[in-house]
């Protein structure tokens, strides 16, 4: 009797700390046993102060436990999710919409939360959830049926759910959210669908509605001229991935994809703010501080939803608050974050669309690029220099490192198509006929010239590269770097690996037996590290061997 | 956002007629490109029931421009969206795009069907010729006979059209599609091995070796690593005669196992 309440008081007291307050993820890196938010810590570097795993012994690495999502889903469902670890327990999603709650130690589940989206719900390009966010005791999802779900995260059960958006207009969110202060901000998928896209904050405690950010200016707007004929309605530019957050300049920064119809620019001239750009927005208000478009009047479907990486780099002599990010387009930029100025791009895989960028960072467009009904041939081809997977930077080594997709084409078709509701807004394929296309998941039989995945480290200061480590398929999987300059990534060839940061020699390499479709993540109990990272249906933790 | 498609090449004899017919085209027009994705398109949505001619439905010839329902394109695309309710026509899961294709294809077989009589012929001298002289044997398999290196002939009449499988065997493509690549591997003692690919990534390849056998190789132990340019399969242009290749060709035409392509 005793000593169950002895249990008791302990759990109680266990409860109170594990409250994740905004101070711990705005220090996140000073608690490198948990990871607290989709990309480690505010700045996204997803790079661990953790050290116990070394070049030396990570070859002693062996998988400590398995988690097998169960799920009734289609197989066109991708486990891209980064999980979050806080004080022991593990916080991850299964398809379509469920959450799970697992021992980090062990990978023994303490619950599971199913939401069940609407039949209307259609996101593009799979039923993908990439994770969770997280204040306090409460966890939030968002669902590919446009809601936004508080869950608690001791009992498992919903606390608020609000609609967001229309899924049978094509909204789904796929993002893990952003918690900043008291609020979570989400961003809505639905570029192929022509959808309206947008940011909006919630309050955490109640799921109220705080700010709204468009990321298609309405008449009246600044910006919206640059939407000819009243083009602007139904455009997409939607937000699929996870924003960053500088708490000194409390400016929150997201990538925002692609105007529709995506491959057919001729009914939306003009350059499309605020498509394929990246916003700086007042964490409170929601208000525009500076923007920058990477791709002014995309027709190649370059999103620029990439993980916004922050970093305090010294720059040409004087310290400086930079954001690095390699855009699907295939350049390489560093723009300053307080102001958005263009300070450096330079393209990191085969470019053919652009010449170059010019002193503002505009790119200078090669003539007759462009998709065509016949076809046009261009590098990178529509799934981009690199996508959605995050990148690392890693301020030990100063390099930036890239899951990229090297040599890489697409025959660009332009179709017409008329906006319908609901239906698919694409205005033509950018996967046509070219041997070399590929197959996700498939077998492969690629030819280097038809284009492979790489990683590749850049210097940041230069936009040079500094190595790179290919593989003959190419790679969907986002990077980790550690402190003790350890890489951790995988690919479509189903391993899981780890790289010297500093030369990119090969240290480690498992079977995982499927794609890695995610980004890794690392955690510590008790004192022993842990790398985990989703693939194929599965979530692998691996430690060293003890 | 996305996902690729599996790869395809472009006949070189079908771009050519849709260049020529494309002018002909009453009611849109299409480009050879167009067609070509409507091709595959139809090719993995549509031949199941309506046969690679287009003609395996009852009073539909999808590739001579006679439909039972359909007038105009634009209700070719609401059709094969939409289907037809109480026939064996279902909606089908594609956008506005790849309908509009699929149309493009079937006009551009429409506008080749008449100036392609592709010439009668004999299936069991067809039969004959592939099991004999023709030695297509050497690399082709059918119902469970034959080699496994090229590609396995049984469903084929399920998929290609008449004039596909001429073109196949008068004009095969300089290069062969991803998924039949062959490779020529040399090891670090010098043993030369050559096969079709069946996979590889980056520390390994696997592939059916010219004995048939399933091989995995560690890239680290090979000197030379490499892929044949030239397709193996031979034009039969001067070496068979005319009427030969109308016997193969009905005979491959009559090849229906169900098989994946
Ligand atoms: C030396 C090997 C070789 C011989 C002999 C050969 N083929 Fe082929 N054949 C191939 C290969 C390899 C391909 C695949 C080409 C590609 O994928 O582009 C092929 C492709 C084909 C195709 C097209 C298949 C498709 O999917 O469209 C047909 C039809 C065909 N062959 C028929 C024949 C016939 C009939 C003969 C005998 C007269 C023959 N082949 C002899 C190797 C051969």
């Amino acid at each position: 009797m005793i000593r169950r309440t002895l249990v008791l008081i302990l759990i109680a007291a266990g409860s109170l700390q594990a409250q994740v307050s905004f101070d711990r993820i705005v220090r996140a890196d000073q608690e490198s046993q948990n990871w607290l938010t989709y990309s480690g810590t505010f700045f996204s570097q997803r790079h661990s102060q953790l050290t116990q795993i070394t070049p030396t012994n990570v070859k002693d690495l062996e998988p400590q436990w398995i988690f097998q999502a169960r799920t009734g889903e289609a197989s066109n469902t991708k486990f891209e999710a980064t999980a979050l670890v806080v004080d022991g327990v593990l916080y991850t999603v299964q398809p379509p919409n469920d959450i799970v709650a697992l021992d980090a130690a062990t990978g023994r589940q303490f619950w599971i939360y199913s939401y069940t989206p609407s039949p209307l719900a259609r996101p593009c390009c799979g039923r993908v959830n990439r994770g969770l966010a997280m204040l306090g005791d409460t966890l939030f999802m968002a669902t590919i049926d446009a809601h936004l779900i508080a869950v608690d995260a001791k009992g498992g059960r919903p606390i608020w759910n609000i609609a967001v958006a229309k899924p049978e207009a094509g909204y789904a969110l796929t993002l893990a959210p952003l918690v900043i202060k008291d609020k979570v901000i989400i961003g809505t998928a639905g570029g192929e669908y022509g959808i309206r896209g947008f940011l909006a904050a919630f309050e955490a405690k109640t799921g109220k509605e705080v700010w709204r950010f468009y990321t298609i200016p309405k008449p009246g707007e600044p910006a919206n001229n640059t939407w000819d004929k009243d083009s602007w309605e139904h455009v997409g530019a939607p937000v699929w991935l996870t924003g960053s957050y500088d708490p000194d300049l409390n400016l929150t920064y997201w990538g925002i994809g692609n105007p529709g119809s995506d491959y057919n620019g001729d009914e939306r001239g003009g350059d499309n703010l605020y498509s394929s750009s990246v916003v700086a927005l007042d964490a409170d208000t929601g208000k525009l501080k500076w923007y920058f478009q990477f791709t002014p009047h995309d027709e190649f479907d370059y999103d620029s939803v990439q993980i916004p990486v922050l970093a305090d780099l010294d720059w040409q002599g004087s310290p400086r608050k930079v954001m690095l990010w390699a855009n699907r387009n295939g350049f390489f930029y560093v723009l300053d974050r307080t102001t958005g100025k263009f300070l450096l791009g330079k393209p990191f895989v085969d470019v053919s669309w652009a010449s170059g960028l010019d002193q503002n960072g505009r790119p200078i467009r090669v003539h007759g690029k462009v998709p065509s009904r016949e076809g046009t041939l261009i590098y990178p081809g529509n799934q981009g220099g690199t996508n959605w997977y995050s990148p690392s930077y890693s301020p030990r080594t100063g390099l930036f490192y890239i899951p990229s997709w090297a040599n890489y084409s697409t025959l660009y078709v332009k179709q017409d198509v008329d906006y319908v509701e609901g239906l698919r807004f694409g205005g033509g394929t950018g996967n046509g006929p070219k041997a070399g296309a590929v197959v996700a998941g498939g077998f492969n039989y690629r030819k280097e010239e038809e284009g492979f995945g790489a990683v590749r480290a850049i210097d940041p200061r230069t936009g040079d590269m500094k190595w790179q480590f290919k593989m003959s398929d190419v790679t969907d999987a986002g990077i980790l770097t550690t402190a003790s300059d350890l890489l951790f990534t995988g690919g479509r060839e189903a391993y899981f690996f780890a790289l010297d940061a500093r030369n990119g020699n090969l240290l480690w390499k498992f079977t995982v037996g499927a794609p890695v479709v995610s980004g890794p993540m690392t955690y510590s109990i008790n004192g022993k590290q842990y790398v985990a990272v989703a693939a194929g249906s599965s979530l692998f933790a691996f430690a060293l061997r003890q | 956002m996305g996902i690729a498609m599996r790869p395809i090449r472009i006949p070189v004899v079908i771009v050519f007629l849709l260049a020529a017919a494309s002018s002909l085209l009453a009611q849109q027009q299409y480009t050879p490109v167009e067609a070509e994705i409507g091709r595959q398109l139809f090719t993995n949505n549509c031949v199941s029931c309506h046969g690679p001619e287009g003609d395996a439905v009852q009073g539909v010839d999808l590739g001579h421009g006679h439909f039972r329902v359909a007038s105009s394109d634009s209700d070719l695309v609401r059709i094969m969206r939409n289907g037809i309710p109480a026939t064996g026509m279902p909606a089908n899961n594609l956008s506005q795009e790849q309908a509009k294709a699929i149309v493009a294809y079937l006009r551009s077989i429409a506008a080749s069907a008449a100036s392609n009589a592709i010439p009668a012929g004999d299936v069991s001298r067809g039969k004959a010729i592939f099991e004999g002289k023709g030695e297509c044997l050497s690399c082709h398999r059918v119902a469970g006979v034959g080699s496994r290196l090229g590609p396995d002939l049984s469903g084929i009449g399920r998929l290609r059209r008449s004039v596909e499988l001429q073109s196949a065997l008068l004009e095969p493509p300089a290069e062969v599609r991803p998924n039949n690549r062959f490779i020529r591997a040399v090891t670090q003692n010098g043993t030369t091995i050559t096969g079709r690919l069946l996979n590889q990534d980056t520390f390994t390849v696997q592939l059916l070796d010219s004995k048939e056998q399933l091989v995995s190789l560690s890239k680290s132990n090979l000197r030379e690593f490499s892929f044949v340019t030239n397709s193996p399969m031979p034009s039969y242009q001067d070496k068979l005669a005319s009427q030969d290749v109308a016997d193969l060709v009905s005979y491959l035409a009559s090849l229906k196992a169900q098989v994946n392509p």
